[in-house]
């Protein structure tokens, strides 16, 4: 009796939703992570193991703790920005919008940021605002080709990003270092428009670029969790995403939803780009002709994270874990790129987790219906044994 | 002047390869997203051939080498598109989405890996191919003939023919406009998308050769094929899924990219005094203006981005 309890108690765990989307978000990592390991058996069956252990590792490499916690810092500086670009994604998609344009929208927030920064000589304050409205500029233009003109959102969103490129590098290439590609410091040229850390460096020993922005990134995925959940306005882009004629015939404005969120998305990533580029801890090279990863690895954490806000800050931070932890590898034995290849890896997979959701809720149906089954069956057989 | 009509020859002769591709993949039903994705392959699996060949052989087998090559790469590689999309209904653009990273960063690995092998020293992700190249070219006073741009008109022609001449194309159509009538008449859906998946494949694979031997004699896989992949999509939507229309198309991208290329041979154009990044840009600002006034009057297959369940109604 009792064993059979816990199995209807273990399947009650398996089918909440929150347990299978960890579940398979693990299931990701873990085949995610055994492809690449063969893929570096096959490039040097020697140090193989040892390599993916570093990815594993990451800072965790140094033996003292005060160069892991320094290290780690750095992580998470670059972990906040990813996040913010996932929760971009994340926010479009829920309105039923793939907003591939992140990463423009990240690289019009960075230009925008820098150049308020740099040539503008303003306060951070001002600086992050900039960015924000950038980003969110960015998105609106997808937004207005999306639901006034039709134009898919993901081929105008790919447009955007190398149009944003190539504006960025021409509006920054009067604030670059004479003798290189990149922006002048931002911490020699305006000190005033880095973020402040309010101590936060302390805890990393003395990480200079640890700034509020990480806590900021985090506070900011709580709100969008508690907007999507809470709010009319969270219902709305949910339903338009659902079903947007029906969202239409109940009276919601569809095509506001769709510009407001697109709005919502640009600015999210564009603050992003801010939080990373206004910590200092990297300069814009005017000179770059591929547009930056960080939104584009936003879709490996969003769908990773199960396309939750919470959720998605751990998928961030895991994807930014293995990121860093590839540059920790022998380059002249494997390519740092080794972890992009195992991020890919896992958003191929994470196309998976519909069908892998629905075949464990067929199975765990299944199973309860043999359970009850079972049950009625017995409490027959023992009213027959009564009479 | 003959140099601007070369380079958009040539960009065109991607641009139909691979909107071509697209274009067969949506027919069927299925959103090719990932067709980025499938150029670096084929780029990587032409790039390699073109690498390890030997230039003495004659060049039309050089030319065949390359082609077979970039067709099963890209084939091989779009295939993973067709499990993930029509037999486990994934959400086609997210995988396509996620084959276009994973084929930077493979193509990255791989040749990062090939280069360490050869030289530990050298950990750049470039490859070379700056004699056998030449067999790709042929020279007609000033302008270069590439053999490319004939395969480009062939694969047009024939994609014209094949869709709307032929019992195969019109089923392919079927499939993607009505997968529940067709099936009703006895069309497998699945292998129809199967087959449309796998010729956006191959010719996509072929575009990617094209564009990373366009004018230059080493690649940087590091880069991609800096969206190219889209701008053939903006092109299929501009040419309403309709390869003659495409070919037109094409050929005013082609030329918009091709400028980029070489402006600064024209004086008037030097004069200017535009930064490259203008020039950059173009193709880009040129689609999504396309795109803005096309769109809304979309031809598009009516079935496409919706995966075909045999089951439901």
């Amino acid at each position: 009796m009792s064993r059979s309890n816990g199995n209807i108690q273990s399947q009650k765990f398996l089918s909440r939703p929150a347990v299978q989307a960890t579940l398979a978000a693990l299931l990701c990592i873990v085949v995610g992570l055994l492809i690449g390991y063969i893929a570096l058996l096959i490039i040097s069956p020697a140090g193989a193991t040892q390599a993916i252990i570093t990815i594993l590792k990451n800072y965790f490499t140094y033996p003292s703790k005060a160069a892991a916690m320094k290290y780690l810092g750095n992580t998470l500086v670059k972990a906040a920005p990813l996040l913010m670009c996932a929760l971009s994604i994340q926010f479009c998609y829920q309105a039923g919008l793939f907003n591939i344009g992140a990463a423009g929208q990240y690289v019009a927030g960075a230009g925008a940021a820098l150049f308020c920064a740099l040539a503008l000589h303003m306060p951070w304050i001002v600086c992050l605002l900039a960015a924000l409205i950038a980003g969110g500029i960015f998105g609106i233009i997808v937004g207005l080709l999306k639901s006034y003109l039709n134009v898919n959102e993901v081929i105008s969103g790919i447009m955007l990003n190398w149009i944003g490129l190539y504006t960025v590098n021409m509006l920054l290439s009067g604030v670059k270092e004479v003798a290189s590609p990149y922006t002048v410091n931002v911490a020699t040229e305006n000190p005033g428009a880095l973020l402040p850390s309010f101590g936060l460096d302390k805890l990393f020993s003395n990480n200079k670029y640890v700034t509020i922005a990480i806590p900021l990134a985090v506070l900011i995925a709580i709100l969008l969790k508690i907007v999507l959940s809470k709010t009319v306005f969270g219902y709305e882009i949910k339903a338009t995403g659902i079903a947007k004629d029906a969202a239409k015939y109940s009276g919601m404005k569809e095509k506001r939803n769709v510009i407001t969120t697109l709005f919502i998305g640009g600015a999210l990533a564009g603050l992003g780009a801010a939080f990373l580029f206004l910590s200092g801890y990297e300069q814009w090279s005017v000179t770059q002709s591929s547009v930056p990863s960080m939104g584009f690895n936003g879709i490996a954490a969003t769908f990773l994270g199960g396309l939750d806000p919470i959720g998605t800050i751990f998928a961030s931070y895991f994807i930014q874990h293995i990121t860093s932890g590839g540059s920790y590898l022998d380059k002249n034995i494997y390519p740092s790129q080794i972890s992009d290849f195992i991020s890919a890896i896992i958003i191929y997979l994470c196309g998976f987790v519909l069908i892998f959701k629905l075949y464990l809720n067929n199975y765990l149906g299944v199973k309860e219906e043999k359970a009850k089954e079972k049950t009625t069956a017995s409490a027959n057989k023992e009213e027959g044994g009564n009479k | 002047m003959i140099l601007l009509l070369q380079y958009t020859l040539l960009f065109a002769s991607v641009l139909i390869l691979v909107a071509l591709g697209g274009c067969f993949s949506e027919h069927s039903g299925v959103i090719n997203l990932g067709l980025e994705g499938i150029m670096v392959m084929g780029a990587l699996g032409g790039a390699l051939t073109l690498k390890y060949i030997s230039p003495d052989l004659p060049a039309l087998l050089i030319v065949l080498a390359v082609l077979v090559a970039a067709i099963l790469s890209g084939m091989i590689y779009s295939v993973l598109l067709a499990v993930a999309c029509i037999n486990l209904k994934a959400d086609q653009t997210l995988v396509g989405t996620a084959l276009n990273m994973l084929a930077a960063a493979a193509a990255t690995v791989i040749v990062k890996s090939i280069n360490i092998a050869e030289n530990p020293d050298n950990v750049s992700s470039n490859v070379q191919y700056v004699q056998t190249k030449k067999a790709l070219v042929v020279s007609m006073g000033s302008f270069q003939f590439n053999w490319f741009m004939l395969v480009a008109l062939i694969v047009l022609i024939a994609a014209y023919v094949v869709l709307y001449k032929t019992r195969f194309g019109l089923r392919l159509m079927a499939c993607g406009e009505h997968p529940q009538a067709a099936d009703s008449v006895g069309i497998n859906v699945y292998k129809m998308r199967w087959a449309g998946v796998l010729i956006s494949g191959m010719l996509a694979g072929i575009g990617g050769i094209v564009y990373i031997t366009a004018g230059v004699s080493e690649w940087k896989f590091e880069v991609g094929v800096a969206g190219f992949g889209f701008l053939a999509l903006a092109v299929m939507i501009f040419g309403q899924w309709k390869p003659l229309n495409i070919g037109l198309a094409a050929l005013l991208f082609g030329f918009f990219r091709a400028l980029s290329n070489v402006y600064s041979g024209f004086d008037f154009l030097a004069a200017l005094n535009i930064p490259g990044s203008v020039y950059n840009m173009m193709p880009y600002i040129i689609s999504l203006i396309v795109l803005a006034f096309t769109s809304s009057s979309s031809r598009a297959p009516k079935a496409e981005g919706i995966p075909y369940d045999k089951g439901s109604r």
